[in-house]
């Protein structure tokens, strides 16, 4: 143990801008990043399977406030929606005194919330292409069978429509973690946020960038990797004979 | 009705930024898109490569990353260049880079790479005998190019082109953050001063989508036009 | 619009190119807006501060013409080696970790730190101790971060922030149990403003000089010691003439 430190010690000699200290930053940064995206993808996922279901009812006043809210969650920048989430709760009356504050005010949940919203509602239209987009044979196959509307959603248009999504909720989760970068201007202490922070200090950009920029990649390429795994477990049964 | 308490003008200027912003960056995207699809498929394996490096890397890092490099970093490059030739040869010229002009280059040159890509699929998607007709009727390769290629790739490009600027339309927003004054940046202001921050974010995002919507209806006719003779899309 | 277009297609002709000869006739000062009451914007959008009006006064008697542009704390030392601007006055404290990098006038003003809380905060001191767990606020990149950085950053949470109004707005929501900051900034935007109820903590801060330096001061770039030699005697001329005294009276009014 005392060797490693030595020789990281040693590495580290002479090196002004990447200190213990500093590379201290960048792994809390890697850390808050990492959980704020994975959560913010879970809970999304999880709200968005239901909403895309629902998001294709023949009711109107169920699927127009989904549309309603996927459009303008899409259309908006997510730097709004977490200026107004930010700033927002706030301004709820009393909120400094319920038992939510404690919550929101680190600054960690209001853009957790934020990124949710906004990923569920990436993720609820991605869902909703898919499921529109299963083919009509298995449908009749599944009514000839005598299934009903909710044994067909669940063991044949969800199972394929998932499979069918996978690719562009794969880069879903990577437009997460690039627009996660945001999180810094709402003072979280995140990868762009130890970055901004170790050029504002040593006026240094091209080190604090480009060395934040190659994690990213990194990060970037590992869920690439992740989701070509999958969809090549997953969607073996589509890939051609051989 | 509603009340900017003074930042209307203000308001009203930073839109005008972001819709420069966005359409001048658009433009670069596009010209830089179109030769990354030509350069991805070219013969040449250097090119390609190259080209391959760039969309890979784009792709891989935050806009907004890349957007703090290029606009404090791009210019410390610029310097040591300009403060060499100072030394050396007493000339004493200087590019400086402004908030705006790093904002239009950094989301043209992220969005270069998503154009590529597109642009690519759909030149692609150019059934070859149409090519081989038009040659087959003398025509030599710009005009193969002009009357057949590019005509038919708008037309499989356009629904990833739309995605592309509506993409690229929220990306500036990201502007504010290194001090350009678009409407996000002045709405964010003005509500820090006046603590009232629904009053000015709340219109600034109604904006955002009017402009998605206006887009959604230009693009929806441009579709319509280069399908003239696909019948439906 | 069409005027606000073409402007800034100049402006995006990158290269905008200009051949500036050595000897300056137009200075260029950056400055990070709001950071009352030394620059700040009145709502129409007129800058105005100390540091302005001391700015503007000494451009005239150096005989230069000078505009004002504005730039976040956190990129405004690299904006001045970059030449977005000729020089830097901005509240920024004269150190021996900037002096590495820019040539700084002679200080033109010498004001302490201080902690500012909420007046309802049971916070007497600002040992290591009591502020144990507490979110202390700081603006990202001043001298007033590197120290609570380096003396606190084991112990409290630091939140940093790109303009002191997002630090005053997250105090006020509570969000914030302390903030380090200049202290006539705090004592303008917090002490002095109606309806909102803050205290200072403990003693004013100068020591030790290696964060607080002495003073503010003009940054310019190194090789520009001609230009910081011309400010510096205007600014005795008006130290000597009074002009000095009677905008310092305009902002701090009788206090120090």
């Amino acid at each position: 143990m005392l060797d490693i430190s030595a020789w990281f010690n040693d590495l580290l000699a002479g090196n002004l801008i990447f200190t213990a200290q500093t590379l201290g930053y960048y792994w809390e940064g890697l850390v808050t990043t990492t959980q704020l995206v994975f959560l913010s993808l879970v809970i999304g996922l999880v709200m968005a399977v239901p909403l895309a279901v629902l998001r294709g009812s023949k009711h109107p006043w169920i699927r127009l406030p989904i549309y309603f809210y996927t459009y303008v969650f899409r259309g908006t920048p997510l730097l709004i929606q977490l200026y107004i989430i930010y700033y927002g709760v706030v301004f709820v009356d009393g909120i400094q005194d319920s038992f939510l504050w404690p919550v929101l005010r680190e600054a960690f949940y209001p853009a957790l919330i934020a990124f949710t919203l906004n990923t569920a509602a990436y993720t609820t239209e991605i869902f909703h292409g898919a499921i529109k987009a299963t083919a009509r044979g298995e449908i009749e196959a599944a009514r000839a069978y005598g299934m009903s509307q909710n044994l067909m959603m669940r063991r044949i248009i969800l199972p394929s429509a998932f499979r069918r999504a996978l690719p562009a909720y794969g880069n879903e989760v990577i437009f997460m973690l690039h627009a996660s970068a945001i999180a810094s201007v709402v003072t979280l202490m995140d990868l762009t946020g130890a970055a901004r922070f170790v050029y504002a200090r040593y006026y240094a950009p091209f080190e604090a960038f480009l060395f934040v920029a190659a994690i990213y990649l990194c990060l970037t390429f590992a869920i690439l990797y992740f989701f070509r795994f999958l969809e090549k477990k997953l969607l073996a049964h589509l890939r051609p004979l051989s | 009705m509603l009340d900017l308490q003074g930042y209307g003008p203000r308001l009203l200027e930073g839109a005008g930024v972001t819709i420069q912003l966005a359409l001048l960056s658009l433009a670069l995207a596009l010209v830089l898109g179109l030769i990354t699809a030509s350069a991805k498929m070219s013969r040449n394996r250097l090119i390609h490569a190259i080209a391959t490096v760039y969309t890979t890397l784009i792709r891989g890092v935050p806009d907004l990353v890349l957007m703090m490099l290029l606009f404090f970093g791009g210019q410390m490059g610029v310097n040591v260049i300009s403060d060499m030739l100072y030394d050396s040869f007493e000339i004493d010229y200087y590019i400086s880079f402004n908030a705006f002009a790093a904002g239009v280059l950094t989301i043209g040159f992220i969005f270069g790479a998503y154009m590529g890509e597109t642009f690519r699929g759909a030149f692609m998607a150019v059934d070859n005998g149409q090519i081989e007709a038009g040659r087959a009727y003398g025509m030599n390769n710009w005009l193969v190019f002009r009357r057949i290629r590019f005509p038919q790739m708008m037309r499989h490009a356009l629904p990833g082109l739309s995605n592309n600027w509506m993409v690229l339309l929220k990306t500036t927003a990201l502007v504010s953050v290194i001090g350009l004054s678009d409407m996000v940046r002045v709405a964010a202001e003005a509500s820090r001063a006046t603590h009232e921050p629904f009053v000015f974010l709340l219109p600034v995002a109604a904006a955002y989508l009017m402009i998605a919507s206006v887009s959604e209806w230009i693009f929806a006719r441009l579709q319509k036009r280069y399908n003239i003779g696909f019948g439906g899309h | 619009m069409k005027k606000l277009l073409s402007v800034s297609l100049l402006g995006l002709a990158v290269a905008a190119t200009t051949a500036q000869a050595r000897d300056y006739d137009h200075v260029r000062i950056g400055v990070d807006v709001p950071y009352e009451p030394m620059e700040y914007r009145t709502p129409e959008g007129e800058l105005t501060g100390f540091d302005i009006d001391l700015g503007n006064e000494l451009c005239e008697r150096v005989g230069v013409t000078c505009e004002w542009i504005e730039q976040e704390w956190d990129g405004i030392v690299p904006g001045l080696l970059a030449r977005n601007y000729d020089a830097i006055m901005s509240s920024m404290t004269i150190n021996d970790e900037r002096r590495q990098t820019v040539l700084f006038s002679e200080p033109y003003f010498t004001p302490p730190s201080a902690w500012f809380a909420p007046a309802t905060s049971e916070l007497e001191e600002t040992s290591q101790e009591s502020l144990e767990g507490k979110t202390i606020g700081v603006q990202r990149g001043t001298l007033q971060d590197n120290y609570v950085t380096d003396m606190y950053g084991s112990v409290a949470d630091i939140n940093r922030y790109s303009t002191a109004d997002d630090m005053v707005l997250d105090m006020e929501a509570e969000r914030l149990d302390i903030v380090f900051l200049d202290y006539p900034v705090g004592k303008s935007t917090l002490i002095d403003s109606e309806n909102r109820a803050y205290q200072v903590i403990g003693e004013k801060i100068t020591e030790p000089k290696e964060y607080f330096g002495d003073g503010f001061g003009i940054a310019f770039r190194q090789r520009d010691e001609a230009l910081a030699e011309r400010f510096n005697e205007a600014l005795e001329e008006v130290q000597q003439d009074g002009t000095y005294d009677e905008i310092h009276q305009k902002y701090f009014g009788e206090e120090e």
